[in-house]
């Protein structure tokens, strides 16, 4: 189910790959940014969303210009440094049943955005957060983000004297219901991760360690390639399954060793448990093996935590099933006999 | 003392203990002056505290129908030992003095009516029960300046019932008192002072209610589908009205909200949800005051550039910085017309009673889905948070205007030709599609950065030129939708202009200067920004134009004077801010002094 559509190759709902391309990519090549990208296009090829019913956020820094390289047929805001969440937030109320998708930086989520990215996760939007992490701020020419760990020196920069912020850490203790680490270079699981944040009904932050080869690939960063490629302990292996397709196999999984989590959607995500006893449904295990893996200088990743059933931020508010944006005036203002009642209540 | 009576002409300043409870006796007092049908306005100045701080309520009654706050109030009430001094002095000679009996500190006025009340024995001996009997000793003075000032106690039933909402029980209980306090005066005191009520029919058909709920009602009869705020003084209100009313106003025949409200994180998030949700197509707005509008200030240059609707409604307050937060003034104008940076010029309505702001409250969102921009809505504090006299809410006199937007089957006769910034029509104003069209050609990627009339990224120097200039034309088309200024002209050489919540206090001074002084004048209520012909046609009628507010620096001048440059060295200003709103004696003092130069 992985193999690259072939221009005759169409997905369940008949469109070509090409249906979810953006724009030519103006970062710089090599970007793990770009990696990503295209991640998020073969992962709603292969889940066979509708381009229209996706809406693309993001704040400002490269990471954020990259939705306008993917999926061109999707609304898409591309709305201020750090304050992504918000306009998400807003938007989520006019029609419940689109999908979304957000692209921010380190820099635009730990750093300037922190408040409103820890509110976005607290209130539970649905929409799957992605953060391009690459320790740096790369649009404005690589100064220190919060997420570069103590210690790093650049060129240009010094020595970071600061603690890193991190950033899965940050989601889980605001409550994410879906917290989940990948590395720009592992394409199968960025791919398969995508999937299971955007089936999951709630907000689904995906922190995933994204390389900038300009300014910050100093081989003792763990956001660089040769670092990242060497440190990172993958929790499981995943395969995400979209509910409307037969179960494939790469190859077999091992009776026992097989985790499957149910999505709102009905679809599937099938974790293969490298560590024996890991549940990603069990809070304080995901804590243990952030703090373990900070420790021992790993990357965890992999999906770390998720919770099912919470409702999603706009469940809170007894909605109409059709979409608000779709109202019309004669149903959305009182009709005249209750404004006299009302001027009554005054005199 | 004295001689002739005066009726339904003074005004009452009542000194009290913030979070002691006195609103319910201060609010009843004002509304039985309204009930009798003589008009009266209330003004709360409250300290920025929960509890403990000195408060004062002003109450006017004036058989002119004047609601301005006047200098001095003729009748003191003294219940807060702390400011008992003050209070007495400020009582002018002839004045009338009541005072709660238990603070013993010198009087030592001979001067004016001196009338103690045993505030603590009457609600002590009230037969009602213990645990309330210090939530109702406020209504010792309601029954006192009742039996003193000629309220028939049927209309202060009446005016307790109103408090809570025809609660049987507590209209009693707080009636217990009244009853008591009028019976100890009519037993106790001479009335030695010369004011006092008498019905009038003056009030029919009045509303008396606050700008703050009107607004939130308007918002609603608006279709308001989205509201994201961040409390703060003086618009809570506002948010919190919404909350109040929209339940019962606003269900589907199966009982599903047709809106949602937010309480945000901060303001930063409040107007970027906001703006995400009037992006998105729903009819969207957030309240704040000057603080959370500084911090707006990215956002709304955002919603300026990439062309959203959203409403916000600015309740001004005494600024700069965290200012006087429970003082009213209009400090905020220049700020609100070019907030964001780089060029911005942004449309502002500007309602000068509750009445107003309910109708702005509804056409705030015609406008901004018609100009695809944000609308802004500067009312203050004395507007939003005081008692007003008022018309009754008018519904809807037309058709929700959502502008130029296109959906499925508009996009399948354009067969999806179309570009997001392309000034079709020439009026600056583009189309737009919101998410959720499915039309394979709706989508478009909105940005702050430049962009071409397609949307796309762009820094080619003259589409980006060209853009802002298209977006400018916008603010020229807008006047054509914006409300007409007011107008009250006898060919007189002096215009003045003013706007919201000193509009009382202009009027009765030209009462002052016409009668006082024989200095007749114009007068233009503004009721939009920018300005429209009817504005500069009136500036050119005249020789001299003095422009009323409550700020330092004579804000609307300031923009008046960049809007016609030509016309600027007629303007003079009358401006004030203490926190107070303006009197009329201080407005037809400033204007006579300019004048007499
Ligand atoms: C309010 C504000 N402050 C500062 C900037 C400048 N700025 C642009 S991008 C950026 C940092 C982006 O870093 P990150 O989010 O990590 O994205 P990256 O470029 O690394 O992908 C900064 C500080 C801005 N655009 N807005
Ligand atoms: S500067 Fe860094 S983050 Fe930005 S595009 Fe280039 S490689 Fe990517
Ligand atoms: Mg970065």
């Amino acid at each position: 189910m992985t193999t690259p559509a072939s221009p005759a190759q169409v997905n369940s709902i008949g469109l070509t790959k090409t249906d979810y391309r953006g724009l030519p990519s103006t970062l710089c090549p090599g970007c793990g940014h770009n990696s990503i990208a295209n991640q998020i296009i073969a992962a709603c090829y292969e889940m066979g969303l509708l381009p229209e019913k996706v809406v693309k956020f993001s704040g400002i820094g490269c990471s954020s210009k990259s939705p306008a390289y993917f999926l061109n047929r999707s609304f898409g805001f591309n709305g201020v440094h750090g304050r992504m969440p918000s306009l998400a937030t807003g938007a989520r109320f006019a029609d419940t049943s689109l999908e979304f998708i957000g692209v921010s930086g380190d820099g635009d989520t730990a750093s300037i955005g922190m408040g409103q990215f820890k509110h976005v996760v607290r209130r539970n939007a649905a929409m799957l957060y992605i953060v391009e992490n690459n320790g740096v701020y790369g649009l404005t020419k690589g100064q220190f983000s919060a997420t570069a760990e103590v210690g790093l020196a650049l060129k240009h920069q010094g020595t970071n004297p600061y603690m890193p912020v991190d950033i899965c850490m940050e989601a889980l203790v605001s409550n994410a219901t879906f917290v989940a680490r990948s590395f720009a270079g592992d394409s199968k699981q960025v791919r398969e991760l995508i999937k299971a944040g955007v089936a999951h009904n709630g907000i689904a932050v995906l922190d995933i360690i994204s390389p900038c080869v300009t300014f910050n690939n100093e081989e003792n960063s763990f956001h660089s390639y040769t670092w990242s490629k060497d440190h990172t302990e993958p929790l499981h292996e995943i395969a995400f399954v979209p509910k409307l397709k037969e179960i494939e196999f790469d190859d077999p999984f091992e009776e026992g060793e097989v985790r499957e989590v149910t999505m709102h959607d009905g679809s599937v995500v099938i974790l293969k448990k490298l560590e024996k006893d890991y549940d990603p449904t069990d809070r304080w295990q995901a804590l243990r093996v952030m703090e373990e893996a900070q420790r021992k200088n790993w990357l965890i990743t992999g999906l770390i935590y998720y919770e099912q059933g919470r409702p999603s931020l706009t469940d809170l508010y007894n909605l109409p099933e059709k979409p608000l944006n779709r109202f019309t005036e004669a149903e959305l203002r009182p009709a005249p006999e209750t404004l006299d009642s009302l001027n009554a209540l005054f005199t | 003392m004295s001689t002739q009576k005066i009726v339904n002409d003074f005004a009452i300043s009542i000194a009290t203990v913030n979070g002691s409870g006195s609103q319910t006796a201060n609010s009843t007092l004002l509304r039985a002056f309204f009930k009798m049908g003589i008009p009266a306005s209330g003004k709360n100045l409250f300290p920025s505290n929960i509890q403990g701080l000195p408060t004062w309520y002003l109450i006017r009654v004036s058989k002119d129908g004047f609601t301005a706050r006047k200098d001095v109030s003729e009748i003191g009430v003294a219940i807060n030992p702390a400011t008992f001094m003050q209070d007495l002095q400020a009582v002018p000679p002839g004045g009338a003095f009541f005072y709660a009996d238990d603070i013993r500190l010198p009087i030592g006025r001979s001067d004016i009516s001196l009338y103690p009340m045993p505030v603590k024995a009457i609600s002590r001996e009230a037969d009602i029960p213990a645990n309330l009997k210090e939530y109702v000793a406020n209504m010792v003075y309601v029954g006192v300046l009742a039996h003193m000032l000629g309220i028939p106690e049927s209309v202060i039933h009446e005016s307790v019932s109103y408090q809570f909402k025809g609660k049987e029980k507590a209209t009693e209980v707080n009636m217990i008192v009244v009853r008591a306090a009028m019976q100890w005066a009519a037993e106790n005191l001479t009335k030695t002072d010369p004011f006092a009520v008498e019905p009038m029919d003056k009030t029919k058909g009045l509303l008396m209610t606050d700008g703050n709920t009107a607004a939130a009602l308007g918002a609603i009869y608006g279709g308001l589908q989205f509201a994201a705020w961040y409390p703060i003084t003086p618009s809570s209100s506002l948010a919190e009205t919404l909350n109040q009313y929209l339940p019962k106003l606003r269900k589907t025949a199966d009982g599903k909200n047709t809106y949602a409200v937010l309480q945000a994180e901060d303001e930063l998030a409040a107007i970027g949800m906001a703006i995400g949700a009037g992006w998105a197509g729903l009819r969207s707005m957030t309240a704040t005051a000057g603080p959370g509008l500084s911090l707006m200030t990215e956002y709304a240059g955002l919603a300026y550039f990439a062309e959203v609707p959203v409403v916000v409604w600015d309740i001004q307050r005494s600024g700069p910085s965290t200012g006087l937060p429970t003082r009213t003034a209009q400090g905020d104008l220049t700020m609100v017309n070019f907030l964001s940076h780089g060029d911005t010029q942004h449309v502002i309505l500007l309602p000068g009673d509750p009445k107003e702001c309910f109708e702005f409250g509804w056409q705030a969102f015609d406008l901004a889905e018609r100009l695809q921009a944000p609308i802004f809505v500067l009312s203050d504090l004395d507007l939003g948070m005081n008692q007003w006299m008022s018309k009754p809410f008018e519904y809807p006199n037309r058709p929700m205007d959502r502008g130029k937007v296109l959906w499925e089957e508009d996009l399948e006769k354009l067969n999806g030709i179309w570009a997001r910034y392309k000034d079709v029509d020439g009026d600056g104003i583009p189309y737009r599609t919101v998410p959720g069209n499915l039309h394979p050609a709706a989508a478009w990627f909105a940005r702050g950065a430049g962009h071409d009339e397609t949307s796309r990224y762009s820094e080619d120097p003259q589409v980006w030129e060209s853009n802002l200039l298209r977006i400018k034309k916008k603010y020229e088309t807008a006047k054509q939708y914006l409300p007409a200024p007011v107008i009250d002209e006898s060919g007189q050489e002096i215009g003045l202009i003013a706007y919201g919540s000193v509009t009382p206090a202009v009027e009765e001074a030209r009462v002052l200067l016409a009668s006082q002084s024989g200095v007749r004048t114009d007068f233009l209520r503004l009721r939009a920004l920018p300005c429209t012909q009817e504005v500069h046609d009136f500036v050119q009628r005249h020789q001299r134009l003095y422009f009323v507010e409550a700020n330092r620096d004579g804000q609307l001048r300031q923009l008046a004077s960049i809007a016609m440059p030509g016309e600027a060295h007629k303007f003079r200003s009358a401006c004030h801010t203490d926190g107070l709103p303006l009197t009329a004696r201080w407005v037809a003092n400033t204007i006579l002094a300019q004048e007499e130069k």
